[in-house]
């Protein structure tokens, strides 16, 4: 690991001035990324601000004593807090699985809430400093467009960049819809909504997200949705546990009738992971669905619709059929309470 | 005993030194015996010349090596230095770290505590699992630096004396190793599953998560999954998983193995 100087923040503005007045500075939360990339050698920054002594852990209601105006969970809360939280386990369970379909419990006992968001993908190529990377180098070429592309986009790729972004958590959040809230060394804060925070890669896939330099997540706003009883997080992978997903999907389904015995779909939300360089909505899929009956036939056709623009690679072609066939069974498990 | 005290040598261990490592002799006799100087006195022994003073040698095996105390590391040999104070195993430590050390290699390096393991120091295998303020968490993912005010257990803190943890109990029962590597990380992992049961803790395989029950009952699947973590390429894991379920459910479970007859 190259040297770099260590700092411990004590508040948000002192951290956010101290990065902003230095482009090679890093933040550091629960480093389980960070440390690695670090260790590879991918990552050289020259400070280390570490934000994780920050109180920006709190889980609690966006309108004082009501979480049915959605919840605020704080930035550097820790992932194991946030997928255990009862508010959370109750109204936002497709976050809680998705949560805890990731990584490990010791890794999830590190990783915060903002941290997951700004993951770096596990392209073999951007972590191999011997090889091509236009994320991690640009203009070095991208290895993996005609190397080895199992494990790479079906959606959204360019000729820079095949890369999937990896967390399973920020898949949830994009079918939930959530706002992320940032704040920069000046003191303002921005929204971002879900959909605009992370990038499909185009020219410049060194650029994963959407937020500048400096800018802290200080929490992640979850909107109500009506969808906590039909809902289910699927991954898929190639071991039982402890590995990134080939294909996941976050699949909710706000029915009709709200007591569970609704057979027509009002909205549907899917989000998919393992796909593209951002968590990817299906909204052709999404689009189908609304005002069907919740029928696996539909959902056959739903998928379909979807997955019709898939472009594979040589080797992920695989991608697509796996795709079509998690998002039936996303749904189906949505539907039967997490059964198939 | 303290890190700095040296060992008299008796005047059979000195001949040792004199007879097979005459360079390190002078160094022997000012600091003592160090981790080097063992290692090459193992390696020796391992080509069978120590053969005629196996017996000086062995009584050498036995000695706590000396290791330099943490104010003898040269201020060169450190980075970019961070004060840091935490607590292992109860005790308060206080040490100056380069700021790219991580908790494992403190533990192992500085602290003396080989317990905690380096496996792929990538955060892929869980080797290297310690409990900090009551969470498993992955020492080779987390910067000694970040470390301040923190209290770590160790597999050297978990036996109360001689008397071994339950756990530790329940992995010699049900033979929940083969080579050992992983087996500091899969118990303090397994430690702190525990308290996460008792808490209620959902896992991925959880058959309704919106339903939250404590202490929840672990099936062997959600040990399984909870402890997906910690790799043995052994492959010990129907005996780790009956070790855990034992010390879960307070009620004795079969072993997976027999020994032949």
């Amino acid at each position: 690991m190259r040297p770099f100087t260590y700092s411990r923040a004590n508040d948000p503005a002192s951290a956010t001035k101290e990065l902003a007045g230095n482009p090679n500075a890093r933040f550091l939360a629960g480093g389980t990324n960070l440390i690695d990339l670090m260790k590879e050698d991918v990552e050289r920054p020259s400070a280390i601000v570490d934000i994780s002594g920050l109180r920006l852990t709190e889980i609690k209601p966006i309108a004082a004593g009501s979480a049915k105006g959605g919840l605020s969970i704080g930035g550097l809360g820790k992932n194991t807090d946030a997928a255990n939280h009862p508010l959370i386990r109750q109204n936002y369970p497709l976050l809680t699985q998705a949560i805890l379909a990731g990584a490990s419990g010791q890794i999830r006992n590190m990783a915060t809430n903002g941290g997951n968001l700004l993951q770096r993908t596990r392209c073999p190529y951007f972590y191999e400093v011997a090889m091509p990377c236009n994320k991690r180098e640009p203009g070095s070429g991208c290895g993996a467009l005609e190397g080895v592309n199992r494990l790479h986009a079906i959606f959204g790729a360019s000729e820079k960049c095949v890369a999937v972004y990896p967390s399973d958590m920020a898949i949830a959040l994009a079918a939930l819809d959530a706002v992320v809230k940032v704040k920069n060394a000046g003191g303002q804060e921005r929204s971002i909504p879900f959909a605009d925070f992370h990038r499909l890669p185009g020219d410049t896939p060194e650029r994963d997200t959407n937020l500048a330099h400096g800018e802290l997540i200080t929490a992640i706003d979850l909107p109500p949705n009506k969808f906590a009883g039909k809902s289910y997080y699927l991954k898929v992978r190639d071991r039982a546990s402890y590995a990134f997903a080939l294909i996941s999907v976050a699949a909710g389904l706000e029915m009709d009738r709200s007591d569970g015995s609704g057979t027509k779909i009002v909205q549907a939300r899917i989000a998919m992971g393992g796909v593209a360089h951002k968590p990817w909505r299906a909204l052709k899929a999404e689009q189908f669905l609304a005002g069907k009956e919740a029928t696996v036939e539909n959902f056959k056709r739903a998928a379909d619709a979807e997955m019709v623009d898939a472009k594979p690679l040589e080797h992920n072609k695989f991608k697509v059929e796996l795709g079509s066939r998690s998002i039936v069974l996303a749904l189906q498990m949505a539907m039967n309470g997490g059964k198939a | 005993m303290d890190v700095n005290e040296t060992p008299d040598l008796s005047d059979d261990e000195k001949k040792l030194f004199e007879d097979l490592m005459p360079e390190d002799l002078d160094e022997i006799l000012d600091t003592g015996v160090n981790r080097r100087h063992f290692l090459k006195l193992v390696t020796l022994a391992g080509g069978g010349i120590l053969a005629a003073q196996s017996a000086v040698a062995e009584q050498l095996f036995t000695r706590p090596l000396n290791v330099p105390a943490a104010a003898e590391l040269s201020s060169a040999t450190i980075e970019n230095g961070v004060n840091v104070s935490l607590n292992v195993n109860g005790a308060a430590r206080k040490l100056l770290v380069d700021s790219r050390m991580t908790l494992l290699d403190t533990l192992r390096e500085r602290l003396e505590l080989t317990g905690s393991k380096k496996g792929c120091d990538h955060g892929q295998c869980g080797a290297c699992t310690v409990i900090v303020d009551g969470q498993r968490v992955l020492s080779c993912l987390t910067l000694a630096a970040s470390c301040e005010g923190k209290s770590v257990k160790t597999i050297e803190g978990l036996a109360k004396g001689t008397v071994l943890h339950p756990m530790q109990e329940a992995f010699l029962k049900h033979d929940g190793f083969q080579c050992g590597f992983c087996t500091p990380g899969q118990i303090c992992s397994a430690v702190a599953l525990m308290d996460e049961a008792k808490r209620g803790d959902a896992s991925y395989v959880t058959e309704d998560v919106r339903k939250k029950t404590a202490p929840v009952q672990l099936s062997t699947e959600e040990i399984r999954e909870r402890m997906s973590g910690n790799l043995c390429r052994c492959g010990a894991y129907p005996n780790i998983v009956a070790a855990i379920q034992e010390v879960h459910s307070g009620k004795p479970v079969e072993q997976t193995f027999r020994f032949s007859a």
